[in-house]
């Protein structure tokens, strides 16, 4: 075999790894879906009536505030998904299990792609549960089939991106608890973006900020193609940042592990 | 266990000025090694004196500053894959998968080293069965004692079918039935030919398992040989004999040289490799006197005679390095 289809056959192998855990120890795949419900709950029936009033001028392209908000809620499940894979990493990477591998003849990229591709489907999974939870609670998107690909599209990108940086922080982290806490500002991002209210509203400053960090096109574009809203220039933004931060996090994470950080 | 000639001319590994810092802190400072085929060789020292840093770099898990090191024939820096393909590996923190079962830590082993998927079976339930391991094959791992985790741990090693094997301190931290079920594994495992490096704190342990020993401190290689030939060096055994009353004590002092008395403890203390010609020997002058002892004790140098010995200095523990760097 060449070592091409060794690669593939390690990752694989990996993936199968990660799947068991995942099945076998469902907690942490369920705190991934628990959070977005949660704040779906919380902003649509205690917040709702009060936010939706406040940003009535706004398009949302649907008739309630849950048309708005699905959207950002459903980007911020890709963010709690990182933390799962920055948490399993590191774990591997305590229990010294990380050192066995690196002491055998595998393709030496097989071990992070394994936790990545996992945490993707996880994630994946994930999302479709939130969008569900949505669709129950009077979410009506007016996307068609073609769009629903796009939106498919875009999230696993944007999921891929998150997870290669996050394998990066959980192979820097010193403990499992420190892996789970260096994620945290990227799940707060999205509130500093368009996810609950529109950047109109905001303060000066924080406008601009909002207006310039990498989730506010992702969550424009997700809102353009479920609801309709207008995109405009979001889709190549949101695209140059999701490709971008998918290299970025692979290159540095593939470094990390292939020089040793063994901890 | 001695390897033949043959095997001999082609060492397993070799090193030659092997060296390692981090930051202005010399760990390893060139270290020379030629362990032949088919041979177990210990390497012994204290806590921090570098013997994982030697796994390390042999197995190429970090690279070294300088020197060279060969193992199975390729060079650890250049051909990483190759070495990697040729060892096995079990360090000193069990690197087991504890939310999977032991049978399926065994046949994650048999996927990443490209086993056909019925070879792998098969050498998964051989090596439960050889491990004594079979009742717990589907228990999660997490739920395993140390020894029991530690015998995993070497299992998955051995799934590959390594040709050289390194051991980092194998049985720290076992208890004593445990560290027994272990050595008597590693015995078993050279007589397939396969060469086992392994460090170690317990000169016991060096003694009962190694061909060759060779004493690590501070960095560099302070003694190399047999158990025996490192034994002879060290003066610290004796045999203690103990009597009735001080004028017994007195007449057999007179029979012996050099030896230390204690007229509080009504015991004699003499120098000896604790061998049995040697013990013989004491009990014959003592016969020929018509001389009895109440009891007679046979004391073996330990790590800590070792090291007195042969670096001047005694054993240091844990707070070593820190020491070290505080002078500096």
């Amino acid at each position: 075999m060449s070592s091409m289809s060794y690669a593939l056959r390690d990752s694989m192998t990996m993936l199968r790894r990660n799947l068991k855990h995942a099945q076998r120890y469902p907690g942490l795949t369920l705190s991934i879906v628990g959070t977005p419900i949660v704040l779906l709950l919380l902003f649509n029936y205690v917040f709702g009536s009060a936010l939706a009033a406040g940003i009535s001028g706004t398009p949302t392209g649907g008739g309630s505030y849950i048309d708005y908000l699905a959207p950002g809620i459903i980007l911020m499940t890709a963010t709690a998904g990182a933390l799962v894979t920055a948490v399993g990493v590191c774990t591997d990477k305590t229990e010294g299990i990380v050192n066995r591998f690196r002491t055998m003849a595998i393709s030496r990229a097989s071990f992070l792609t394994g936790h990545v591709v996992g945490s993707v489907i996880q994630t994946l999974v994930s999302i479709a549960l939130v969008v569900g939870v949505a669709l129950l609670m009077g979410f009506r998107p007016s996307a068609t089939f073609l769009e629903w690909i796009a939106i498919a599209g875009v999230l696993t990108l944007l999921t891929l991106a998150l997870t290669w940086l996050a394998a990066g922080i959980g192979l820097v982290a010193r403990s499992p608890e420190s892996a789970s806490n260096i994620p945290l500002p990227l799940q707060f991002l999205p509130f500093l973006g368009s996810a609950i209210v529109p950047t109109d509203s905001m303060p000066a400053g924080l406008r601009w900020f909002a207006e310039y960090q990498p989730f506010t096109p992702i969550i424009e574009t997700l809102r353009g193609l479920l609801m309709g809203t207008p995109i405009g220039d979001s889709a190549a933004i949101a695209l140059a940042w999701c490709v971008g931060l998918t290299f970025a996090g692979y290159l540095w994470a593939r470094s990390v592990f292939a020089h040793g950080a063994t901890g | 266990m001695a390897s033949s000639s043959a095997t001999t001319l082609k060492p397993a590994i070799s090193a030659a000025g092997l060296s390692k810092s981090y930051g202005d802190k010399v760990v390893l400072d060139g270290i020379d090694l030629r362990i032949p085929e088919g041979s177990i060789f210990a390497l012994l020292g204290p806590n921090g004196a570098g013997k994982t840093t030697t796994v390390n770099i042999l197995s190429t898990l970090i690279p070294a500053d300088a020197g060279q090191a060969h193992v199975a024939g390729h060079d650890v820096a250049r051909e990483g894959d190759a070495v990697r393909a040729a060892i096995g590996v079990t360090g000193q923190f069990s690197a087991v998968d504890n939310l999977l079962t032991a049978e399926e830590n065994l046949l994650l082993m048999a996927d990443l080293n490209h086993l056909p998927r019925r070879e792998g079976r098969r050498r998964t339930a051989d090596l439960l069965g050889r491990f004594d391991l079979t009742e717990s094959a589907r228990k999660p791992v997490v739920t395993f004692s140390g020894g029991m985790r530690r015998k995993l741990d070497l299992a998955m090693t051995l799934v590959g079918d390594p040709r050289i094997i390194f051991l980092d301190e194998p049985t720290t931290g076992l208890d004593p039935r445990s560290r027994r079920i272990m050595w008597e594994i590693i015995r078993s495992l050279v007589a397939d030919g396969v060469t086992i490096f392994l460090t170690t704190q317990y000169l016991e342990e060096a003694d009962q398992l190694a061909d060759r020993i060779a004493v690590l401190d501070h960095g560099k290689l302070v003694a190399e040989g047999t158990a025996e030939e490192l034994k002879r060096r060290i003066p610290g055994g004796h045999i203690r004999l103990r009597f009735a009353d001080v004028s017994t004590l007195e007449s057999a002092a007179a029979l012996f040289g050099s030896v230390t008395s204690d007229r509080d403890e009504l015991t004699l203390n003499i120098p000896s490799d604790g061998g049995v010609p040697a013990l013989r020997s004491v009990l014959d002058v003592l016969d020929g006197a018509s001389i009895e002892a109440e009891a007679l004790t046979v004391h073996t140098p330990d790590l800590d005679d070792v090291f007195l010995t042969l670096t001047g200095h005694p054993r240091s523990g844990d707070d070593a390095p820190a020491q070290k760097e505080s002078i500096r």
